[in-house]
């Protein structure tokens, strides 16, 4: 056995908890999971079906964890799990499943997939089973500071546009605000409106806040890729940040996975809790609204509908809040059908964004978000997320629609009624 | 060996050695899940835990309403053949002798007919859950020797409790409810090393799913 595979096999074993051995207990492969999953649904191809994409992780269970299954291996009657198995399943396990979540919904028994596919990732980077791509994105995230590259002078240029342009000034490394903002490389490549956004925001409701020079990337693709050691370095650096400037929260912007990686596995990666809150942009937002801190002029009269970000809705917790924040914001507000914690995935989350070769792919699996919004056209789509907003914007271009891609805090602070001071 | 002592050695030491094999084997398999163990969430929380798996345990015996549409035959057949075999197990009234024979409590019948209408639809059922692993894409790819082997174990003993309940005259009565007999000791003897398993840890499963989800504030 390579030493690699040694690895990998060994990461298997220790991500195997009582859930997991729950779940593959239970499992009686009725294949209701295929059906909820747009790769499978979008292509027919059996291979898709969420649990298969697990099979070298049921068998290490089976093999390491059951009464049966290790008399079983003992006496050499079942499969060891090999190193070209594995190959085989890096595209199964990266390529074809963006950890949307939808499938751990759907499963009759209750088998919670994705947090199973989260677990076997550990094991197939372990392994050297990691596409190009995402090992690419880690590297430059843990040197340069970012996914995609982007370093603190791209950021300060930004931010001098944005005071140019609000004419508000912008505070980076102030003590003592109450909140630190994040930032997600695409936003502030692609999406540098949203500093703005922030900006107009706060100002208008008093929002003390500030952005970390050191730390002001969100995304984290050690949780993608599966490597929580990288993952928990990334998340030490934004808690360093948030400690020197003593913010009493930080603010995770619009990204899915950034939110799942500071709010939800952070504590658990760095193995302490945090001495400060984390919250989503759009939970403050929808606070702010109820404290009647957010003044809006003119609805939006379009028919706009909102795609709920995975990692943000289903797998985060957030599925209210924009919804109440639309309707502060929208006049005609219309969900599509199979919504909120239903929502279908983009197709682009998970990494698989960052995975070139999932390009094709993903581009036809987008053939799902097309059939949802075929039911009800709206006039644009508002989501708080810039990885689906770059997919969806994709995606329609591929299918041939035209339909704008909105920020809800973007699309907010579009609203805003004047100050008067 | 006579048919009757054979029916008596399948009644008395038979089945005292398949329920040992079954109860300890379901408990040691539920055992070995709960010692794996779960790391506390360091996260702090947004709703609670314990209240969403508890609400999944209950909320994921009903399908969302787009996946019912998507897997209709699926839902359907499952939910006949699963509340068919359960009825036919608990409420036929020999059945219930025996259950109180063993365990000293006993509970209402139902009317005989009833039990054998559903026992027929069950069979039917199972016939037809049988043909759709077969022919269905999906389950014909993930299915493995055990879903067959799992498969058959249950129908047996519907189809020879019908057979000895009817005396369909192929063998003996007493050869017929000994043969029925076995074949739900050969369930009890798989279950525990099966897929069969699924009938207490998706409980587990669901409850985990829930308290997953139930913490941060997400109903699942």
């Amino acid at each position: 056995m390579s030493a690699s595979l040694d690895r990998g096999l060994n990461a298997f074993k220790e991500q195997i908890d009582a859930p997991v051995a729950a779940f593959f207990s239970s499992c009686v492969r009725c294949g209701l999971c295929a059906s909820a999953c747009l790769f499978y649904t979008e292509t027919g191809n059996a291979a898709y079906t969420p649990i298969h994409k697990l099979e070298p992780l049921r068998r290490v269970w089976q093999q390491e964890y059951t009464f049966w299954g290790r008399y079983a291996k003992a006496f050499g009657l079942s499969k060891p799990v090999t190193d070209e198995e594995l190959t085989d399943w890096e595209t199964l396990v990266y390529d074809s499943c963006t950890l949307c979540g939808r499938c751990s919904m759907v499963c009759p028994v209750g088998n919670d997939i994705a947090y199973m596919i989260r677990k076997m990732r550990e094991g197939m980077a372990a392994a050297g089973h990691a596409p190009e791509g995402l090992i690419g994105a880690t590297k430059r995230a843990i040197t340069i500071g970012s996914p995609m590259g982007v370093k603190l002078p791209a950021l300060q240029a930004q931010i001098r546009h944005a005071e140019k342009e609000t004419g508000l000034s912008i505070p980076v490394d102030v003590e003592g605000a109450e909140y630190m903002l994040l930032l997600s490389s695409m936003e502030i490549m692609n999406f540098p409106e949203f500093i703005s956004a922030v900006a107009k925001i706060f100002k208008q409701a008093d929002v003390t806040w500030t952005i970390s020079s050191e730390a002001f990337e969100a995304t984290n693709s050690g949780i993608q890729i599966g490597v929580s050691e990288i993952a928990a370095e990334l998340v030490e650096r934004v808690v360093a940040a948030a400690e020197k400037l003593k913010v009493k929260s930080v603010i995770s912007p619009e990204c899915g996975h950034a939110y799942m990686a500071i709010r939800w596995e952070g504590p658990n990666l760095i193995g302490r809790p945090y001495s400060f809150k984390v919250v989503h942009i759009l939970e403050l937002l929808d606070e702010l609204r109820e404290q009647g801190r957010l003044k809006i002029t003119g609805k939006e009269t379009q028919r706009l509908t909102y795609h709920d970000p995975c990692q943000i809705s289903r797998r985060g917790g957030v599925v209210q809040q924009p919804r109440n924040l639309m309707d502060m914001v929208a006049e005609n507000f219309v969900e599509m059908p199979e919504t909120g914690t239903m929502n279908w995935c983009c197709g682009a989350g998970g990494g698989v964004s960052s995975n070139e070769r999932a390009d094709d792919l993903r581009l036809k699996v987008f053939n799902r978000k097309r059939k949802q919004l075929d039911a009800i056209t709206p006039d644009a789509i508002v989501s708080a997320c810039s990885n689906c907003r770059i997919h969806l914007e994709e995606g329609l271009e591929e299918y041939g629609m035209e339909i704008p891609v909105l920020s809800l805090t973007e699309t907010i602070a579009e609203h805003l009624a004047e100050d008067k001071s | 060996m006579s048919e009757t002592e054979l029916l008596l050695w399948v009644r008395g030491p038979a089945l005292q050695i398949a329920t040992i094999i079954f109860l300890l084997g379901v408990v040691v398999r539920i055992a070995e899940i709960l010692m794996l163990g779960r790391k506390k969430d360091l996260a702090e929380a947004r709703g609670s835990a314990v209240a969403g798996g508890l609400r999944t345990i209950i909320s994921r015996s009903i399908p969302d309403r787009a996946t019912l549409q998507r897997s209709l035959f699926n839902e359907v057949a499952g939910y006949i053949f699963h509340i068919g075999f359960f009825v036919t197990l608990l409420f036929f009234a020999p059945h219930i002798l025996l259950f109180q024979d063993i365990l000293g409590v006993s509970w209402p019948s139902l009317p005989t007919p009833l039990v054998d209408a559903v026992t027929v639809v069950t069979i039917i059922a199972l016939l037809a859950v049988l043909v759709h692993r077969l022919l269905h894409k999906v389950m014909r790819f993930l299915s493995r020797f055990q879903d067959y082997l799992v498969w058959l174990v249950t129908i047996l003993p519907l189809v020879t409790g019908y057979l000895a309940f009817h005396r369909v005259g192929i063998a003996t009565p007493t050869m017929l409810i000994t043969v029925h007999v076995l074949s739900v000791e050969l369930l009890m003897v798989i279950f525990p090393f099966t897929k069969l398993m699924h009938a207490f840890t998706l409980f587990m499963a669901r409850y985990y799913n829930g308290a997953i989800a139930g913490y941060k504030g997400v109903n699942s």
